[in-house]
């Protein structure tokens, strides 16, 4: 046991010393906080860029203009858009807008049908809010202007545009509710990422890891001291645990970057990090699948790493099984919507899919408690499997020298951990 | 504390690594291994290690076989560069230290008079990429031997440094042997097997072709030189029975033969021509062994 912690201590600290493991952590930090204070930049970069935006209307009627301005103002109070008539020609105006003078200009005519006609001239169509803000806005005047013709009641306008209330219900067992849906989407959603770039960077980590050490030869004084066996586990655990730490680092960061930064906008989602009104399981199973969907492609990668001899192939080597956990993730990604997918339900049972697809179908499905279950079981199995097969390719891996770089090398790996 | 193989036979699928080896080392010598590239050198450390078992004979290390028990008294130094490129010096040899077993602390004492000893105390906070491949070298040899290992395998342990250094590394290995360790080591220099041990083996492809102390090798090789120089012509004397070959130097002629009768012969020959001025039996060297014997088998 004492070479297993010596190895397990090495593989931790030599990796956390690293310059670039302290860069990665320090910018993904920044990147939180940037994240999170996104909006304000943004609301400051606004505020610098200064000129707010001018619309120029040609009334060609007379009678749009006021009514038009009156409705932009009564639909978004704050905005910062103002609406000037003008009595600048068609042509003019597009040398304006052309020469960078003013964003846009409106045209509005109405035709011998009392209809509306109008054109919204721009640059480029980057923007799209406006136009639709000033569509909607005439949707409203002509509507007006209709209801004056047949002389109806603004209540009257009223029950006409009357919103349809439509309600979903779902009588699924398994299904949750709209809201709980959306609520627990977000959440999943954001683990399912963390689970996945974890185990893809980690089991990469690992496969380096093991690939480096046999390149530069010093496995083979590794194992001269400790059992394969023993430097693959405790290898596994070392990376393992620092990748939980730099995960909780992580956690924390995001978590003080959301509650110091009480925008409108992030404050959605501080409530939610604050972990009040979410399903604490949902964070338990993140929490154990996050860690078997570790030790699963941990101990693969390992496998995988101890066939190759240069460092060069070990990308090459391990891409199987990356394609494995990007299938997963596209397939979880696909249930996001609709999590009651019929394929998902055997893909969460399938040990390599299982963290990802069984973990989207826990967090948004209220699944009897057998379904996750029997998942984790599956896997720990295969991860005993795969555990026990991995060292026996590995102790006969790390000899094995030479251009070896295709799946095949696996038999004769065994082969010679055999003799 | 003696290290004995016995019969021992490796086979990788249909090739035969080590075929049949037999050696003892006896506690406090130094046994030399000789072989070329291939012939099955890091094959049988290995199998010393115990990282390969072999189909056939055993290897015992004081009457017990080797495994991770006994892995604390064993210093392994590989052929090519085992050592973590971007660990520093120290960080390194004080894990490798204390994976055999040995206390931190204890390990940092040694550390410090093994760096002292081979000169390069500066590198302690070196990564070890950074270091010539000479000095990475030492620090290689201070990771075979800073947890004081009672059996040592060394394999090319002179591979890439001058001669200063050899000189410096054949001290602290004598110095090691001495103090009780035993010692196998693998070189195609044959002068420093020569030079340092008391027993050797030459194999190739597996075989075990020669082996024995080398004063009894050497007798029994049954060929040695002889150096005669003479102003008188000597082309009658590569006809002499048992000479093997004739090589005519520039002021005579070098003879390989089977026996000191040959020799004898040979003088009696070239004394009819003429005066000789110079007559010699040289001792054959291990190189000349090595390529008489290996080569022999490449033909």
């Amino acid at each position: 046991m004492r070479e297993f912690w010596i190895i397990f201590k090495q593989a931790f600290l030599t990796k956390a010393r690293t310059k670039s493991f302290a860069i990665t952590t320090v910018l993904v930090i920044a990147g939180i906080f940037l994240l999170s204070n996104l909006p304000r930049i943004l609301d400051a970069f606004d505020g610098m860029g200064g000129e707010a935006e001018m619309l120029k209307v040609v009334d060609e009627s007379g009678k749009l203009f006021d009514p038009l301005a009156a409705v932009l103002k009564a639909n978004d109070p704050d905005s910062e858009l103002s609406v000037e008539q003008t009595n600048d020609s068609a042509a003019d105006l597009e040398k304006q807008v052309r020469s960078e003078d003013i964003d846009s200009f409106l045209t509005l005519s109405l035709d011998g049908t009392n209809t509306i006609q109008a054109t919204y001239t721009t640059l480029s169509s980057i923007d799209t809010t406006l136009p639709d803000d000033v569509k909607n806005a005439l949707q409203t005047v002509q509507a007006g202007i209709k209801a004056d013709e047949l002389s109806l009641s603004s209540e009257q306008v009223d029950s006409l545009f009357k919103q349809v209330h439509v309600e979903t219900n779902n009588i699924s067992a398994t299904a949750k509710s709209e809201d709980e849906l959306n609520q627990a989407r977000i959440l999943v959603y954001v683990l399912m990422f963390v689970i996945y770039f974890a185990v893809i960077l980690y089991s990469g980590m690992i496969a380096t890891e093991v690939a480096t050490e046999k390149s530069s030869r010093v496995m083979e004084i590794l194992i001269s001291s400790v059992s394969p066996v023993k430097h693959m586990f405790a290898k596994v655990l070392g990376i393992g645990t620092l990748g939980i730490v730099q995960i909780i680092v992580y956690g924390i960061a995001g978590f003080i970057a959301f509650k110091t930064s009480a925008s409108e906008a992030t404050e959605g989602i501080a409530s939610f990090f604050s972990l009040s009104d979410i399903n604490p399981m949902t964070l338990v199973y993140a929490v154990i699948f996050f860690l078997l969907g570790y030790f699963l492609y941990a101990t693969l990668a390992a496998l995988l790493g101890s066939l190759v001899s240069r460092t060069e192939d070990v990308q090459q080597m391990i891409m199987p099984m990356t394609l494995l956990i990007v299938a997963a993730f596209i397939l979880a990604a696909s249930g996001l919507g609709n999590p009651e997918l019929g394929y998902l339900k055997y893909a969460s049972f399938f040990p390599f899919f299982t963290p990802l697809v069984m973990f989207l179908r826990v967090g948004m499905l209220d699944l009897p408690v057998w379904e996750p279950l029997l998942g984790i079981a599956i896997m720990l199995v295969t991860i005993f499997v795969l555990g026990w097969f991995g060292a026996r390719v590995y102790r006969g891996g790390v000899l094995m020298y030479g251009p070896s770089r295709s799946l095949k090398d696996i038999k004769k790996a065994i082969q010679l951990g055999k003799e | 504390m003696t290290l004995k193989i016995e019969h021992v036979t490796k086979r990788f699928g249909d090739f035969t690594a080590v075929n049949d080896l037999s050696l003892t080392v006896e506690e406090g010598t130094m046994y030399g291994f000789l072989g070329a590239n291939g012939a099955g050198k890091t094959t049988t450390f290995r199998m010393i290690l115990g990282l390969l078992t072999p189909n056939e004979g055993r290897i015992t290390w004081n009457g017990k076989p080797v495994n991770y028990s006994t892995s604390p008294q064993i210093g392994y130094l590989p052929e090519e560069r085992g050592l973590y490129p971007k660990m520093k010096v120290e960080d390194q040899l004080l894990f490798l230290a204390e994976l055999r077993g040995m206390k931190r602390a204890d390990a940092k004492r040694e550390l410090g008079a093994w760096l002292d000893r081979f000169d390069v105390p500066q590198y302690l906070n070196k990564k070890v990429e950074e270091l010539s491949k000479g000095n990475q070298q030492k620090i290689q040899v201070i990771a075979a031997l800073l947890h004081k290992p009672k059996l040592i395998i060394l394999d090319e342990p002179f591979s890439g440094l001058d001669p200063v250094n050899v000189e410096m590394l054949k001290q602290a290995i004598l110095d090691i042997r001495n103090s009780g360790a035993t010692i196998i080591f693998s070189s195609h220099r044959m002068d420093h097997v020569e030079e340092l041990c008391e027993q050797f083996s030459i194999i190739d492809h597996g075989k075990q072709i020669v082996s024995g102390t080398l004063k009894d090798v050497k007798r029994s090789f049954g060929q040695q030189n002889v150096r005669i120089r003479s102003d008188y012509p000597l082309d009658a004397l590569s006809a002499v029975p048992g000479v093997l070959s004739a090589t005519a130097t520039v002021e005579g002629a070098v003879y390989q033969v089977e026996s000191d009768e040959t020799a004898e012969l040979l003088l009696t020959e070239a004394l009819k021509s003429g005066p000789v001025r110079q007559f010699e039996i040289e001792e054959p060297t291990l190189q000349d062994i090595f390529i008489a014997k290996v080569g022999k088998e490449h033909a």
